[in-house]
Protein backbone atom coordinates (compact mmCIF):
# COMPACT_ATOMS: atom_id res chain seq x y z
CA UNK A 1 0.00 0.00 0.00
CA UNK A 2 1.56 2.99 -0.78
CA UNK A 3 0.20 6.67 -0.58
CA UNK A 4 1.17 9.76 -2.01
CA UNK A 5 -0.22 13.13 -0.17
CA UNK A 6 -3.38 14.13 -2.27
CA UNK A 7 -3.45 17.92 -1.51
CA UNK A 8 -0.63 18.79 -4.12
CA UNK A 9 0.17 22.28 -3.44
CA UNK A 10 0.16 24.72 -6.32
CA UNK A 11 3.96 25.06 -6.50
CA UNK A 12 4.61 21.28 -6.03
CA UNK A 13 1.47 20.24 -9.04
CA UNK A 14 4.16 20.59 -11.78
CA UNK A 15 6.14 18.23 -9.98
CA UNK A 16 3.64 15.49 -9.94
CA UNK A 17 2.06 15.95 -12.80
CA UNK A 18 5.71 15.04 -14.15
CA UNK A 19 5.97 11.98 -11.96
CA UNK A 20 2.68 10.86 -13.59
CA UNK A 21 4.44 11.05 -16.95
CA UNK A 22 7.59 8.84 -15.13
CA UNK A 23 10.00 11.91 -15.16
CA UNK A 24 11.74 12.83 -11.53
CA UNK A 25 12.66 16.95 -11.41
CA UNK A 26 14.72 18.66 -9.39
CA UNK A 27 15.67 22.17 -8.93
CA UNK A 28 18.64 23.96 -10.84
CA UNK A 29 19.32 27.51 -9.47
CA UNK A 30 20.09 29.85 -12.86
CA UNK A 31 22.12 31.90 -10.65
CA UNK A 32 24.01 30.29 -8.13
CA UNK A 33 24.00 27.27 -10.21
CA UNK A 34 23.22 24.76 -7.21
CA UNK A 35 20.75 22.15 -7.40
CA UNK A 36 18.38 21.39 -4.56
CA UNK A 37 15.96 18.93 -3.54
CA UNK A 38 13.14 18.98 -3.10
CA UNK A 39 12.25 21.58 -5.80
CA UNK A 40 10.78 24.71 -5.06
CA UNK A 41 10.37 28.35 -7.13
CA UNK A 42 13.10 29.78 -4.85
CA UNK A 43 16.52 28.86 -4.49
CA UNK A 44 17.23 27.82 -0.87
CA UNK A 45 21.34 28.87 -1.57
CA UNK A 46 20.26 31.76 -2.46
CA UNK A 47 16.55 32.84 -2.41
CA UNK A 48 16.70 33.79 -6.62
CA UNK A 49 13.49 33.02 -8.50
CA UNK A 50 15.35 31.91 -11.58
CA UNK A 51 15.10 28.16 -10.85
CA UNK A 52 14.66 26.18 -13.46
CA UNK A 53 13.03 22.04 -12.70
CA UNK A 54 15.46 19.98 -14.49
CA UNK A 55 14.53 15.80 -15.77
CA UNK A 56 16.77 13.44 -13.65
CA UNK A 57 18.83 11.09 -15.42
CA UNK A 58 17.40 8.39 -13.23
CA UNK A 59 20.67 6.80 -11.96
CA UNK A 60 22.38 7.21 -8.77
CA UNK A 61 23.30 5.29 -5.57
CA UNK A 62 22.47 4.61 -2.14
CA UNK A 63 23.67 7.44 0.82
CA UNK A 64 21.56 5.57 3.78
CA UNK A 65 18.58 3.43 3.73
CA UNK A 66 16.55 1.20 6.51
CA UNK A 67 14.18 -1.82 6.24
CA UNK A 68 11.02 -1.49 7.96
CA UNK A 69 11.26 -4.08 9.76
CA UNK A 70 8.00 -3.81 11.77
CA UNK A 71 5.89 -2.88 8.97
CA UNK A 72 3.74 -5.55 7.16
CA UNK A 73 4.91 -6.09 4.16
CA UNK A 74 8.52 -4.84 5.40
CA UNK A 75 9.85 -2.08 2.75
CA UNK A 76 12.72 -0.22 2.97
CA UNK A 77 13.23 3.25 3.46
CA UNK A 78 16.30 5.43 1.55
CA UNK A 79 18.63 8.25 0.33
CA UNK A 80 19.46 8.20 -2.95
CA UNK A 81 22.09 10.41 -4.33
CA UNK A 82 21.11 10.92 -7.85
CA UNK A 83 24.35 11.62 -10.80
CA UNK A 84 23.18 15.43 -10.92
CA UNK A 85 24.32 15.66 -7.21
CA UNK A 86 20.78 15.94 -5.36
CA UNK A 87 20.04 13.36 -2.52
CA UNK A 88 16.67 12.21 -2.00
CA UNK A 89 13.79 10.53 0.15
CA UNK A 90 12.70 7.73 -1.44
CA UNK A 91 11.54 4.23 -1.08
CA UNK A 92 13.84 0.76 -2.42
CA UNK A 93 12.42 -1.86 -4.05
CA UNK A 94 14.14 -5.17 -4.61
CA UNK A 95 13.01 -9.14 -3.93
CA UNK A 96 16.41 -9.19 -1.50
CA UNK A 97 16.42 -6.39 1.54
CA UNK A 98 19.55 -8.54 2.83
CA UNK A 99 21.68 -7.95 -0.19
CA UNK A 100 21.45 -3.64 0.29
CA UNK A 101 24.28 -1.76 1.01
CA UNK A 102 24.98 2.46 0.89
CA UNK A 103 26.78 2.75 -2.29
CA UNK A 104 24.76 0.64 -4.30
CA UNK A 105 24.23 1.65 -7.99
CA UNK A 106 20.41 2.07 -7.87
CA UNK A 107 17.54 2.86 -10.95
CA UNK A 108 14.36 5.54 -11.30
CA UNK A 109 10.68 3.05 -11.87
CA UNK A 110 7.57 5.11 -10.84
CA UNK A 111 4.85 3.24 -8.71
CA UNK A 112 1.14 4.37 -8.65
CA UNK A 113 -0.10 4.89 -5.29
CA UNK A 114 -3.47 4.23 -4.02
CA UNK A 115 -4.65 7.28 -5.20
CA UNK A 116 -3.42 7.00 -8.60
CA UNK A 117 -0.81 9.68 -8.45
CA UNK A 118 2.60 8.09 -9.46
CA UNK A 119 6.15 8.70 -7.08
CA UNK A 120 9.87 7.86 -7.88
CA UNK A 121 10.93 4.77 -6.52
CA UNK A 122 14.59 3.36 -6.92
CA UNK A 123 15.92 -0.63 -7.24
CA UNK A 124 19.58 -1.83 -7.80
CA UNK A 125 20.71 -2.21 -10.52
CA UNK A 126 21.37 -5.95 -10.99
CA UNK B 1 25.90 34.81 31.39
CA UNK B 2 22.57 35.60 32.67
CA UNK B 3 20.83 36.49 35.64
CA UNK B 4 18.04 34.28 35.12
CA UNK B 5 17.06 30.67 37.86
CA UNK B 6 15.39 27.53 37.69
CA UNK B 7 13.51 28.33 40.68
CA UNK B 8 10.86 25.24 40.31
CA UNK B 9 10.99 22.11 38.34
CA UNK B 10 8.19 19.18 38.14
CA UNK B 11 7.78 16.09 36.25
CA UNK B 12 4.31 14.78 35.79
CA UNK B 13 4.43 11.17 38.32
CA UNK B 14 1.90 9.57 35.63
CA UNK B 15 2.83 7.51 32.56
CA UNK B 16 -0.76 6.73 30.83
CA UNK B 17 -3.18 9.57 31.94
CA UNK B 18 -6.67 8.09 30.75
CA UNK B 19 -8.59 10.77 32.79
CA UNK B 20 -7.05 14.16 32.21
CA UNK B 21 -7.11 16.25 29.53
CA UNK B 22 -4.32 17.36 27.44
CA UNK B 23 -4.83 20.95 29.00
CA UNK B 24 -5.34 19.78 32.74
CA UNK B 25 -1.91 17.78 32.38
CA UNK B 26 -0.27 21.31 31.45
CA UNK B 27 -2.34 22.77 34.52
CA UNK B 28 -1.32 19.80 36.42
CA UNK B 29 2.34 20.05 35.77
CA UNK B 30 2.41 24.30 36.14
CA UNK B 31 0.70 23.14 39.82
CA UNK B 32 3.49 21.14 40.97
CA UNK B 33 6.46 23.60 39.26
CA UNK B 34 5.08 26.10 41.18
CA UNK B 35 4.84 24.50 44.35
CA UNK B 36 8.24 22.92 44.24
CA UNK B 37 9.51 27.01 43.47
CA UNK B 38 7.27 28.11 46.42
CA UNK B 39 5.48 30.40 44.38
CA UNK B 40 1.66 30.86 43.12
CA UNK B 41 0.51 31.44 39.81
CA UNK B 42 0.01 35.31 40.47
CA UNK B 43 3.62 35.37 40.79
CA UNK B 44 3.85 34.13 36.90
CA UNK B 45 4.09 36.85 34.61
CA UNK B 46 5.61 34.85 31.18
CA UNK B 47 4.10 31.58 30.01
CA UNK B 48 6.12 29.34 27.26
CA UNK B 49 5.03 26.44 25.46
CA UNK B 50 5.33 24.73 22.16
CA UNK B 51 2.91 22.72 19.91
CA UNK B 52 2.32 20.04 22.73
CA UNK B 53 -0.10 22.43 24.01
CA UNK B 54 -3.57 22.10 22.72
CA UNK B 55 -5.43 25.29 21.36
CA UNK B 56 -3.74 28.33 19.88
CA UNK B 57 -0.91 27.30 22.50
CA UNK B 58 -0.42 30.34 25.19
CA UNK B 59 -4.09 31.59 24.26
CA UNK B 60 -5.53 28.28 25.54
CA UNK B 61 -3.05 27.49 28.52
CA UNK B 62 -2.82 30.80 29.53
CA UNK B 63 -6.79 31.02 30.06
CA UNK B 64 -7.07 27.55 31.55
CA UNK B 65 -4.62 28.02 34.13
CA UNK B 66 -5.52 31.55 35.16
CA UNK B 67 -2.73 33.70 34.13
CA UNK B 68 -2.32 36.83 33.83
CA UNK B 69 0.90 37.75 31.80
CA UNK B 70 2.50 40.14 30.16
CA UNK B 71 5.18 38.05 27.91
CA UNK B 72 4.35 34.72 25.95
CA UNK B 73 6.24 32.29 24.19
CA UNK B 74 4.95 29.60 21.51
CA UNK B 75 8.14 28.59 19.65
CA UNK B 76 7.97 25.03 18.31
CA UNK B 77 11.23 23.56 17.55
CA UNK B 78 10.06 19.80 18.41
CA UNK B 79 10.78 18.27 21.83
CA UNK B 80 13.99 20.79 22.09
CA UNK B 81 11.62 23.63 22.23
CA UNK B 82 11.74 23.40 26.37
CA UNK B 83 15.32 24.02 26.17
CA UNK B 84 15.48 26.89 24.16
CA UNK B 85 12.25 28.29 25.38
CA UNK B 86 14.56 28.53 29.06
CA UNK B 87 16.86 30.71 27.51
CA UNK B 88 13.75 32.52 25.54
CA UNK B 89 12.68 33.20 29.43
CA UNK B 90 16.27 34.22 30.38
CA UNK B 91 16.14 36.69 27.35
CA UNK B 92 12.36 38.44 28.63
CA UNK B 93 13.82 38.75 32.24
CA UNK B 94 16.87 40.33 30.94
CA UNK B 95 15.03 42.58 29.10
CA UNK B 96 12.55 43.84 31.39
CA UNK B 97 10.12 41.52 30.16
CA UNK B 98 8.86 39.34 32.60
CA UNK B 99 10.05 38.25 36.11
CA UNK B 100 8.64 34.64 36.60
CA UNK B 101 8.25 32.27 33.72
CA UNK B 102 6.27 29.27 33.42
CA UNK B 103 7.40 26.62 30.73
CA UNK B 104 4.74 23.45 30.06
CA UNK B 105 5.09 20.49 28.19
CA UNK B 106 2.46 17.71 28.47
CA UNK B 107 0.41 15.24 26.21
CA UNK B 108 -1.32 12.08 26.49
CA UNK B 109 -0.51 9.77 23.63
CA UNK B 110 -0.18 6.77 25.06
CA UNK B 111 -4.09 7.19 26.10
CA UNK B 112 -5.02 8.35 22.62
CA UNK B 113 -3.62 5.00 21.53
CA UNK B 114 -1.19 6.70 19.02
CA UNK B 115 2.28 5.17 18.60
CA UNK B 116 5.45 6.82 18.24
CA UNK B 117 6.89 6.23 15.04
CA UNK B 118 3.33 6.46 12.93
CA UNK B 119 3.21 9.41 10.16
CA UNK B 120 1.20 12.30 11.18
CA UNK B 121 -1.02 13.73 8.42
CA UNK B 122 0.87 16.89 7.46
CA UNK B 123 -0.55 17.51 4.23
CA UNK B 124 -0.33 21.26 3.96
CA UNK B 125 3.43 21.07 4.11
CA UNK B 126 5.98 22.69 1.66
CA UNK B 127 7.70 19.04 2.10
CA UNK B 128 4.66 16.62 1.86
CA UNK B 129 4.57 15.39 -1.64
CA UNK B 130 8.41 14.26 -1.30
CA UNK B 131 7.99 12.82 1.75
CA UNK B 132 4.43 10.76 2.63
CA UNK B 133 4.87 8.50 -0.52
CA UNK B 134 7.59 7.21 1.03
CA UNK B 135 5.97 6.12 4.31
CA UNK B 136 9.04 7.65 6.24
CA UNK B 137 8.49 6.91 9.84
CA UNK B 138 10.15 8.85 12.56
CA UNK B 139 12.24 5.05 13.56
CA UNK B 140 13.38 4.62 9.82
CA UNK B 141 14.44 8.28 10.00
CA UNK B 142 17.03 7.89 13.07
CA UNK B 143 17.71 4.63 11.33
CA UNK B 144 19.22 5.88 8.47
CA UNK B 145 21.28 8.32 10.46
CA UNK B 146 22.53 5.17 12.35
CA UNK B 147 23.04 3.19 9.21
CA UNK B 148 25.26 6.13 7.81
CA UNK B 149 27.17 6.66 10.69
CA UNK B 150 27.68 2.73 11.12
CA UNK B 151 28.73 3.10 7.10
CA UNK B 152 31.31 5.93 8.06
CA UNK B 153 32.88 5.43 11.50
CA UNK B 154 32.40 1.66 12.11
CA UNK B 155 29.87 2.01 15.31
CA UNK B 156 28.22 -0.78 15.98
CA UNK B 157 24.72 -2.02 17.35
CA UNK B 158 26.71 -3.42 20.15
CA UNK B 159 28.34 0.44 21.19
CA UNK B 160 24.40 1.75 20.42
CA UNK B 161 23.27 -0.59 22.93
CA UNK B 162 25.02 0.52 25.76
CA UNK B 163 23.41 3.80 25.66
CA UNK B 164 19.85 1.94 26.44
CA UNK B 165 21.93 -0.21 29.01
CA UNK B 166 22.99 2.91 31.11
CA UNK B 167 19.47 4.31 30.78
CA UNK B 168 17.94 0.93 32.33
CA UNK B 169 20.65 1.15 34.70
CA UNK B 170 19.40 4.03 36.23
CA UNK B 171 16.04 3.86 35.59
CA UNK B 172 15.82 0.75 38.10
CA UNK B 173 16.51 3.72 40.27
CA UNK B 174 13.44 5.49 39.32
CA UNK B 175 10.20 4.68 41.11
CA UNK B 176 7.85 6.51 38.27
CA UNK B 177 9.92 5.11 35.30
CA UNK B 178 7.80 3.38 32.80
CA UNK B 179 10.37 0.36 32.21
CA UNK B 180 12.36 0.02 35.46
CA UNK B 181 14.02 -3.36 34.60
CA UNK B 182 17.59 -3.70 33.80
CA UNK B 183 18.52 -4.25 30.32
CA UNK B 184 21.95 -5.73 28.66
CA UNK B 185 23.41 -5.65 25.15
CA UNK B 186 22.01 -8.63 24.37
CA UNK B 187 18.64 -8.15 25.48
CA UNK B 188 18.90 -4.78 23.16
CA UNK B 189 20.23 -6.63 20.46
CA UNK B 190 17.79 -9.96 20.80
CA UNK B 191 14.82 -7.35 20.79
CA UNK B 192 12.50 -7.17 17.38
CA UNK B 193 14.13 -4.95 14.76
CA UNK B 194 11.64 -1.96 14.09
CA UNK B 195 13.99 -0.03 11.01
CA UNK B 196 17.01 -1.60 10.92
CA UNK B 197 19.94 -0.98 12.74
CA UNK B 198 17.34 0.29 15.30
CA UNK B 199 15.94 -2.46 17.58
CA UNK B 200 12.77 -1.92 19.65
CA UNK B 201 15.22 -1.25 22.75
CA UNK B 202 16.82 1.20 20.58
CA UNK B 203 13.61 3.52 21.07
CA UNK B 204 12.16 5.97 23.51
CA UNK B 205 8.97 5.12 25.22
CA UNK B 206 5.79 6.42 24.62
CA UNK B 207 4.34 7.88 27.92
CA UNK B 208 1.65 10.84 28.72
CA UNK B 209 2.11 13.30 31.19
CA UNK B 210 4.65 16.29 31.08
CA UNK B 211 6.54 18.44 33.31
CA UNK B 212 6.64 22.23 33.53
CA UNK B 213 9.65 24.30 34.39
CA UNK B 214 9.58 28.09 36.32
CA UNK B 215 12.36 30.66 35.34
CA UNK B 216 12.77 33.88 37.62
CA UNK B 217 14.92 36.76 37.81
CA UNK B 218 17.79 36.63 40.98
CA UNK B 219 16.10 39.01 43.31
CA UNK B 220 13.52 36.37 43.15
CA UNK B 221 15.44 33.21 43.24
CA UNK B 222 17.69 34.53 45.92
CA UNK B 223 14.22 35.02 47.93
CA UNK B 224 13.42 31.62 47.75
CA UNK B 225 14.59 28.76 49.69
CA UNK B 226 15.53 26.34 47.23
CA UNK B 227 19.36 25.51 45.66
CA UNK B 228 20.38 28.05 43.33
CA UNK B 229 20.53 27.00 39.88
CA UNK B 230 21.31 29.69 37.15
CA UNK B 231 21.15 29.25 33.29
CA UNK B 232 24.67 29.52 32.22
CA UNK B 233 25.07 29.66 28.83
CA UNK B 234 22.18 28.79 25.68
CA UNK B 235 22.32 27.81 21.98
CA UNK B 236 19.57 26.71 19.55
CA UNK B 237 19.77 25.76 15.58
CA UNK B 238 18.10 24.11 12.87
CA UNK B 239 19.39 21.96 10.55
CA UNK B 240 17.80 20.70 7.14
CA UNK B 241 18.67 19.25 4.10
CA UNK B 242 18.48 20.70 0.90
CA UNK B 243 19.72 17.81 -1.35
CA UNK B 244 23.07 18.82 -2.06
CA UNK B 245 25.71 18.66 0.85
CA UNK B 246 24.11 15.82 1.74
CA UNK B 247 25.01 14.56 5.63
CA UNK B 248 23.26 12.88 8.01
CA UNK B 249 26.22 12.64 10.80
CA UNK B 250 25.95 16.06 11.90
CA UNK B 251 23.17 17.54 14.10
CA UNK B 252 22.28 21.55 15.01
CA UNK B 253 24.10 20.27 17.98
CA UNK B 254 26.92 21.58 16.84
CA UNK B 255 26.18 25.03 16.67
CA UNK B 256 23.46 25.20 19.52
CA UNK B 257 26.32 23.29 21.48
CA UNK B 258 29.17 25.53 20.66
CA UNK B 259 27.33 29.13 21.11
CA UNK B 260 26.17 27.32 24.69
CA UNK B 261 29.53 26.91 25.60
CA UNK B 262 30.77 29.59 24.33
CA UNK B 263 28.57 31.97 26.28
CA UNK B 264 28.81 30.12 29.29
CA UNK B 265 32.77 30.03 28.99
CA UNK B 266 33.31 26.13 30.16
CA UNK B 267 34.19 23.34 28.13
CA UNK B 268 32.86 19.52 27.54
CA UNK B 269 35.61 18.63 30.09
CA UNK B 270 34.14 21.11 32.77
CA UNK B 271 30.38 19.29 32.75
CA UNK B 272 29.53 16.94 35.36
CA UNK B 273 26.25 15.41 34.37
CA UNK B 274 24.29 15.95 30.77
CA UNK B 275 21.26 15.34 29.84
CA UNK B 276 20.65 14.31 26.52
CA UNK B 277 17.74 13.88 24.32
CA UNK B 278 17.23 10.14 23.70
CA UNK B 279 14.30 9.36 21.26
CA UNK B 280 16.31 6.91 19.79
CA UNK B 281 20.33 5.44 21.09
CA UNK B 282 21.71 7.12 18.34
CA UNK B 283 20.42 10.11 18.93
CA UNK B 284 22.47 10.38 22.03
CA UNK B 285 25.66 9.27 20.22
CA UNK B 286 25.39 12.11 18.09
CA UNK B 287 24.92 14.75 20.68
CA UNK B 288 27.75 13.41 22.47
CA UNK B 289 30.10 13.75 19.18
CA UNK B 290 28.51 17.25 18.06
CA UNK B 291 28.58 18.64 21.76
CA UNK B 292 32.38 18.13 21.63
CA UNK B 293 32.55 15.59 24.87
CA UNK B 294 33.78 13.55 22.09
CA UNK B 295 35.48 13.72 18.61
CA UNK B 296 32.69 13.33 15.17
CA UNK B 297 32.96 9.16 14.73
CA UNK B 298 34.16 8.58 18.00
CA UNK B 299 30.55 8.20 20.09
CA UNK B 300 30.37 4.43 20.01
CA UNK B 301 33.83 4.38 21.43
CA UNK B 302 32.51 6.76 24.29
CA UNK B 303 29.00 5.26 25.30
CA UNK B 304 30.38 1.55 25.41
CA UNK B 305 31.41 -0.63 28.54
CA UNK B 306 28.87 1.79 30.57
CA UNK B 307 30.60 4.84 30.43
CA UNK B 308 27.22 6.32 30.72
CA UNK B 309 26.55 5.37 33.82
CA UNK B 310 26.71 7.29 36.85
CA UNK B 311 29.26 6.16 39.42
CA UNK B 312 30.91 4.04 36.65
CA UNK B 313 31.11 5.71 33.54
CA UNK B 314 33.38 8.92 32.59
CA UNK B 315 29.86 10.96 32.10
CA UNK B 316 26.97 10.27 33.55
CA UNK B 317 23.73 10.34 31.41
CA UNK B 318 20.20 10.70 31.68
CA UNK B 319 20.29 9.62 35.31
CA UNK B 320 16.74 9.19 35.36
CA UNK B 321 16.70 6.36 32.99
CA UNK B 322 15.91 9.10 30.15
CA UNK B 323 13.66 8.63 27.16
CA UNK B 324 14.46 4.86 26.40
CA UNK B 325 12.75 4.17 30.00
CA UNK B 326 11.83 7.01 32.16
CA UNK B 327 9.55 9.17 29.86
CA UNK B 328 8.97 10.63 26.89
CA UNK B 329 5.67 12.73 27.33
CA UNK B 330 3.80 13.30 24.34
CA UNK B 331 6.74 12.69 22.42
CA UNK B 332 8.61 15.27 23.06
CA UNK B 333 11.53 14.82 25.43
CA UNK B 334 12.56 18.59 26.07
CA UNK B 335 11.21 19.23 29.44
CA UNK B 336 12.15 16.14 30.99
CA UNK B 337 15.70 16.72 30.31
CA UNK B 338 16.18 19.89 31.99
CA UNK B 339 14.15 18.77 34.92
CA UNK B 340 16.50 15.97 36.14
CA UNK B 341 19.66 18.56 35.71
CA UNK B 342 18.17 20.29 37.98
CA UNK B 343 17.64 17.65 40.41
CA UNK B 344 21.27 16.81 39.58
CA UNK B 345 22.17 20.09 40.32
CA UNK B 346 20.15 20.46 43.50
CA UNK B 347 21.56 17.49 44.87
CA UNK B 348 18.37 15.98 44.92
CA UNK B 349 18.54 13.27 42.10
CA UNK B 350 18.17 9.43 43.57
CA UNK B 351 20.84 8.74 45.65
CA UNK B 352 21.81 5.71 43.50
CA UNK B 353 22.30 8.21 41.10
CA UNK B 354 23.33 11.52 41.99
CA UNK B 355 26.54 12.82 40.68
CA UNK B 356 28.97 13.99 43.40
CA UNK B 357 29.55 17.58 43.65
CA UNK B 358 27.23 18.53 40.59
CA UNK B 359 27.98 21.74 39.64
CA UNK B 360 27.54 22.02 36.09
CA UNK B 361 25.15 20.47 34.40
CA UNK B 362 23.97 20.60 29.90
CA UNK B 363 20.45 19.86 29.07
CA UNK B 364 20.15 19.51 25.51
CA UNK B 365 17.64 18.67 22.86
CA UNK B 366 17.23 17.69 19.02
CA UNK B 367 13.53 17.56 18.53
CA UNK B 368 12.12 17.05 15.10
CA UNK B 369 13.10 14.75 12.16
CA UNK B 370 16.80 13.61 12.73
CA UNK B 371 17.22 12.99 8.81
CA UNK B 372 15.25 16.27 7.57
CA UNK B 373 14.74 19.08 9.39
CA UNK B 374 15.00 19.31 13.07
CA UNK B 375 16.12 21.60 16.03
CA UNK B 376 18.86 21.67 18.50
CA UNK B 377 18.43 23.65 22.05
CA UNK B 378 21.43 23.75 24.34
CA UNK B 379 21.69 25.35 28.04
CA UNK B 380 24.49 25.28 30.48
CA UNK B 381 23.32 25.35 34.66
CA UNK B 382 25.45 26.22 36.89
CA UNK B 383 24.81 25.57 41.28
CA UNK B 384 25.77 28.58 42.70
Amino acid sequence: MITAATDTSPEAAAFQQAANESRLLFGQCSVCDKPHYYPRRICPFCSSAEVEWLQASGRGHIYSYSVVRKATPPYATAYVTLTEGVTMLTNLLTPDFDRLQIGDEVELLFVKGDDDQQSAFFRPIA
Amino acid sequence: MSQAYIVGAFEHPTRLAVEQSVAQLHAEVAIGALEDAGLSRHDVDGYLCAGDAPGIGPLSIVEYLGLDVRYADSTDIGGSAPIAHVAHAAQAIAAGRCNVALITLAGRPRAAMERAGLVTEYTDYPESLFELPYRPILAASYAMCAKRHMHEFGTTSEQLAWVKVAASQHAQHNPNALLRKVVTVDDVLGSPMIADPLHRLDCCVTTDGGGAIIVAREEIARSLCRPLVRLRGAGESIKYQLGSGFDLTTTAGKKSGAQAFAQAGVSPADIKYLSTYDSFTITVLLALEDLGFCAKGEGGRFVEDGQLISGIGRLPVNTDGGGLCNNHPAHRGGVTKIIEAVRQLRGEAHPAVQVKNCDLAVAHGTGGMLDRRHGCATAIFERL
